[in-house]
């Protein structure tokens, strides 16, 4: 079998800020048959988007190709010019970004920006094209695939766009096609649907497919081969089955690790049903825009929700974009005041609004937010950042602050040097446990942690759910945590509650091996992707999906 | 624009990469700047002294920039036509965007009502035409240098505000300033620790950007007659007084002209160069 | 999603008339602050204390300021600008024909520096960082950071008394031949179609430039789309509202920069009677005035707004 892609030591470099030039990729070599499918795995700031992108000849404004040679079917997109490559994108090699919804010019309809590769290289008339277009939306499932050309693409949902994507660059009969981490920005349940429907399409037309994701289990599902990239080399190159089950090195053995979060390492409190709660919430119910006749907000994303949290122990609360988990967490914080139910925090009222709040209460309750870029300010020191909630509720000035501080960044397991740096000079990990440090500052008794995981790579996430349990071990701590990743849940909370459509469905206790019983619940736990390759090929999710509808 | 060798040692020795057009109008913005600070002390001749038998002389000796339409020394007059261009812009900006910047971020803080009320207020202020505002203004009180301040400060609030405003919307959307909020923070501490020093950059080129604008305004009107009076002549005024020369090309009509042009171009390429502190993430 | 625009348009207007109604009573104030009494003004110094108080019951001047307000708005809609204090004629009188003239102007400025700027804007973000685009955006620096009256002396410089094309003043000529309305209007068209020009290259250039560097113009590359139809396929189209509205701020810029030209180039026009009025404390000219320009102004930025709204292609 021949070769349809040939990497030979391709070297990519950028130029930074100062003029200085870095390589970004350093010396690459795969190959790529037809018909088979290699996925590029690594961290953000890994290479393996910019890598996938040289297969088109393409290099982001910044960088440069400066090396080696990249051979599609034959011809070395490396040396070609400009107008050469041209020719051959869309037609020879087609790309398939991450966020469809933003790879769309919003001024054309649909229809129009899938079949333009046809116009560009002149490869049929338009009606033919249009004929092919359908072909290929109903090939990939897509909702009224006679029509759905018609519309402009901000009136069509996002999963729906990341197929349309697909079909755009399929359209040209390419005989590479890249998807750029084509399923990170969709919900699991969603993720599934389009997954089999690439993995449909791609196989019956035997194309060669180059997959870039960070996450192991979904690439399980579609890959022949994997290419693990970390810091622009190559650390290792094989077949799914031997990375999963016989990693060589240690990095892809990280990876492997950070998906198999040990439950372990905590003691279960000892609670019984006599203990008082630390946060009791009952029929709370909360939303957005203008107050209805009836009282109630315009959207009501969360309804008559009611739970509870014992001191010493967690709550999960899990569910999809849209379910009303964060505006839950913004009601509970007094950030978005709920328009009905009750709140009761260590056994009093609390008011709906953070501004009627006292200010103990403020402290004792604590918020942590997904972004740790937005949440820290730039223009601050990490000095600056911890030091004003100690100043603000426990009045700490000079010595005893910067002793205190000094003791934050231990517990966190930061390097006290830090203190003097801004946000932007610490990597993602280390912003989110600055950000987990102001929490801990104001010395509470529990902290909501908003999706503080899902914006870093799996390693990193992983070492700061075990900071977590480790810190809640000593401060006597309780979570709430909030999330849409299934493994982060399951790894750190007694109770996990699952929401939707602003309700909450069910609530699973994990140490009781318990298994879920609504419909919603079954299917957003069997969505998510496990290591097992067959996983995808043998999953049946219609039962519960046509039960939910 | 590649920076030459020499800004090259500049740049590693400070830790800004410095361009050599934000270079050449520093100094150029700076050179005014010296020129109506110390006018009392270098000007050649006193402003008022008609010591030319010729008026709208040119160029020579003793006489570098000519004399005017009542011969009277050029040099002299445009030394301290500098100190009325450049102060009564100066205090008028500085005024205009100390009032808008701070209306704008609690606008910004507070929203609502608040918001909506300031905002209607100033961009229908905004509406009516800068020229024709000074217009209204001199015709209905006269125009003295406290009232040219006043108003074109009035006059430039609107835009600062609506820019600082932008600027801490922006702001105040991110996970910090509620991180804040919820910690109980006040209004004060809100605007001026957590949203100004992440503004201040744009703010200062947005004060410069004004500070042209005021420029402008200021010799539009002198130069209609309805800015700075005689005695004292701004650059605008100069022009005013010496257009009877334009038609012989007299550098006493074209210099004023120049130093206008100067100032205005040096500090908008300033703007557009300023040096750029090297963040280099990859540095160690 | 359909009935979103009418409804913006809507209270895109409404809040246009509010601003009208602000700026009316920002201009009827500001005019009347002036020191000293109207009807003494009027009549002179030596008229009978009878005559003034004559004179003052009949323009209502004992009246609440607020009232004299009202009076004077609902005049305006009558098309009764008032007399002018300076020679006794009614200001609609005064004003007809010369606000003509100034259209006059502002209409060929239009015509001729919306195709030039919008080519130049345009051609300049598509060859960004060449020469032919620093050149340009230089220029266009250079240009909108000079004072009108200097560029119209240098046109007059240039134009006038080195290549001795043009007269120094309109009007000279005889406008009734084409050759002579060429001539006529060249130099205060030059002027203000460089201050308009410029504003405008600016910002279709960043508009285009900000549109370039999107993922869809990204994707429309890696598709195999030549520059060309990136720019004029993909770019543009999103680009028109910001492009729209630049040509509608721009032209505001008119409204300043026609009180300096006409000055300068002595044109008849209606900034020209104002400047006039202001040196003559003549009230309800410049209140008139003052009030077509403010109208002028508020017409061309809420045109600007609802261009964008209409040209959003997520409001269609």
């Amino acid at each position: 079998m021949t070769n349809l892609v040939e990497i030979r030591d391709l070297r990519v470099e950028a130029t930074t800020d100062s003029g200085r030039r870095v390589e970004i990729l350093k010396g690459i070599t795969l190959d790529v048959a037809a018909g088979e499918t290699v996925a590029f795995i690594g961290e953000s700031g890994s290479g393996k988007t910019t890598a996938a992108m040289t297969l088109l000849g393409y290099a982001r404004p910044g960088c440069r190709i400066c090396g080696g040679s990249v051979r599609v079917d034959g011809r070395d997109m490396v040396a070609l010019s400009e107008k050469e490559r041209a020719t051959l994108r869309g037609t020879t090699v087609a790309y398939v970004p991450q966020s469809a919804a933003a790879a769309f010019n919003p001024a054309a309809t649909i229809m129009d920006q899938v079949i333009e590769v046809t116009q560009i290289h002149k490869l049929m008339p338009v009606e033919e094209a249009r004929h092919r277009a359908v072909a290929l939306f109903r090939a990939l499932s897509l909702p009224n695939p006679d029509s759905i050309g018609d519309r402009y693409p901000h009136q069509v949902s996002g999963g729906q766009l990341q197929r349309l994507a697909a079909a755009m660059a399929l359209i040209g009969d390419p005989k590479v096609v890249i998807f750029d981490e084509p399923t990170t920005a969709l919900d699991v349940t969603t993720q599934v649907e389009v997954l089999r429907a690439f993995k449909d399409v791609t196989a019956k037309r035997r194309i060669a497919c180059v997959y870039v994701s960070h996450d192991l289990a979904v690439v399980a599902q579609i890959a022949d081969r994997i290419m693990v990239l970390r810091h622009g080399e190559v650390q290792e190159i094989g077949s799914v089955d031997d990375i999963l089950h016989r990693p060589a090195h240690p990095y892809t053995k990280e990876l492997l690790h950070a998906f198999h979060p040990d439950g372990g390492g905590r003691v279960v409190p000892t609670t019984t049903s006599h203990t008082e709660p630390l946060l009791d919430i009952s029929m709370l119910s909360a939303g957005y825009g203008p107050p209805q006749p009836n009282g109630k907000p315009l959207v009501l994303a969360v309804k008559e929700v009611s739970l509870q949290v014992k001191p010493g122990t967690n709550l999960g609360i899990i569910g999809e974009s849209g379910c009303g988990k964060s505006t839950l967490a913004r009601a509970i914080a007094g950030i978005l005041p709920a328009c009905d139910g009750t709140i009761q925090f260590n056994g009093r009222d609390l008011w709906q609004s953070a501004r009627q709040r006292s200010r103990e209460q403020l402290r004792d309750l604590q918020i942590v937010f997904q972004h740790a870029d937005t949440a820290l300010n730039p223009a601050k020191s990490i000095e600056e950042i911890l030091g004003r909630p100690l100043t603000f509720y426990h009045g700490l000035r000079g010595k005893a602050r910067d002793a205190r501080i000094d003791a934050l960044l231990d517990m966190v397991r930061l390097p006290r040097a830090l203190r003097h740096r801004r946000p932007a000079e610490l990597s993602g990990g280390q912003k989110q446990r600055v950000n987990f440090a102001r929490a801990l500052a104001a010395e509470p008794k529990l902290i909501l942690c908003d999706e503080i995981t899902s914006a870093l790579d799996t390693v990193v996430a992983a070492a700061i759910i075990d900071l977590l349990k480790e810190l809640q071990r000593e401060l006597g701590l309780s979570y709430v945590f909030i999330s849409h990743d299934l493994s982060v849940i399951e790894a750190i909370c007694d109770e996990i509650v699952v929401m939707y459509r602003g309700q909450t469905v069910e609530t699973i206790i994990p140490a009781e091996r318990q298994e879920p019983q609504h419909p919603y619940s079954r299917l957003l736990f069997s969505s998510v992707p496990k290591l097992d390759p067959t996983w995808l090929d043998t999953l049946d999710l219609d039962a519960d999906r046509m039960r939910l509808a | 624009m590649k920076t030459p060798s020499a800004t090259g040692t500049l740049a590693a020795w400070s830790g800004y990469r410095i361009n050599l057009v934000g270079l050449v109008s520093f100094c150029v913005v700076l050179f005014w700047a010296l020129m109506a600070l110390l006018a009392p002390y270098i000007t050649p001749h006193s402003v008022g002294a008609m010591i030319d038998m010729d008026y709208f002389g040119p160029m020579r000796p003793g006489l570098w920039l000519g004399s005017d339409y009542l011969g009277r020394d050029m040099l002299s007059r445009v030394i301290f036509g500098a100190r009325y261009t450049v102060g009564i812009s100066l205090a008028a900006v500085s005024i205009a965007c100390f009032t808008g910047v701070v209306l704008g971020m609690t606008s910004a803080v507070l929203g609502g009502t608040v918001d909506m009320v300031v905002s209607r207020l100033l961009d229908a202020m905004n509406s009516i035409p800068s020229k024709l505002f000074g217009l209204m203004v001199v015709a209905a009180v006269g125009s003295s240098i406290p009232v040219l301040i006043l108003t074109m400060s009035v006059i430039y609030i609107p835009g600062s505000y609506r820019f600082s405003r932008a600027l801490a919307v922006n702001i105040d959307t991110m996970d910090f300033i509620m991180v804040a909020r919820i910690r109980g923070e006040r209004l004060p501490y809100l605007i001026g620790s957590e949203i100004l020093p992440n503004i201040i950059g744009p703010v200062l080129a947005d004060l410069g950007l004004r500070f042209v604008f005021i420029v402008l305004l200021l010799s539009g009107l002198s130069f209609l007659g309805l800015g700075v009076q005689p005695p004292y002549a701004d650059w605008g005024a100069l022009v005013r007084e010496n257009i009877g020369g334009l038609p012989f090309a007299a550098p006493a009509v074209i210099v004023p002209s120049l130093a206008i042009a100067s100032l205005t171009i040096s500090v908008n390429l300033l703007i557009d160069n300023l040096p750029q502190k090297i963040r280099d993430r990859s540095a160690p | 999603m359909k009935t979103r625009v009418p409804s913006l348009i809507l209270g895109r207007l409404f809040i246009a008339l509010i601003t009208l109604t602000i700026v009316s009573f920002a201009v009827f104030f500001a005019t009347t602050l002036l020191p000293g009494d109207t009807a003494t003004i009027l009549l002179g110094q030596s008229a009978t204390p009878e005559a003034i108080a004559g004179l003052r019951t009949a323009m209502h001047l004992d009246e609440p300021a607020l009232l004299r307000f009202l009076y004077w708005i609902v005049g305006l809609f009558q098309g009764d600008l008032g007399t002018s204090y300076a020679n006794h004629v009614p200001v609609a009188t005064l004003i007809g024909g010369r606000l003509l003239n100034t259209l006059k102007l502002a209409g060929l400025t239009t015509l001729v520096s919306v195709p030039l700027a919008l080519t130049l804007g345009i051609t300049a973000a598509m060859w960004r960082r060449t020469l032919y685009d620093r050149i340009v955006t230089i220029a266009t620096i250079g240009i909108i950071s000079v004072p009108e009256f200097v560029i119209a002396t240098s046109a007059v410089l240039v134009f006038a008394v080195y290549l001795k094309w043009l007269p120094a003043l309109s009007f000279t000529y005889d406008v009734n031949s084409f050759s002579g309305l060429l001539r006529a209007y060249a130099m205060p068209v030059i002027t203000l179609t460089f201050g308009v020009s410029a504003q405008m290259i600016r910002m279709t250039r960043a508009a285009v430039i900000e549109t370039l560097n999107t993922p869809y113009v990204e994707m429309a590359l890696l598709k195999g789309a030549s520059r060309p139809r990136l720019v004029l396929r993909h770019a543009l189209p999103n680009a028109l509202s910001p492009i729209a509205n630049a040509v509608a701020l721009s032209l505001s810029y008119l409204v300043g920069g026609v009180i300096i030209v006409e000055t300068i180039f002595n044109y008849p026009g209606i900034a020209k009677l104002m400047v006039d009025a202001v040196s003559t404390r003549d009230l309800p000219l410049i209140q008139s005035c003052a009030m077509i320009f403010c109208v002028g102004y508020l017409l061309l930025i809420t045109t600007a707004d609802i261009v964008a709204i209409l040209s959003n292609p997520r409001l269609r």
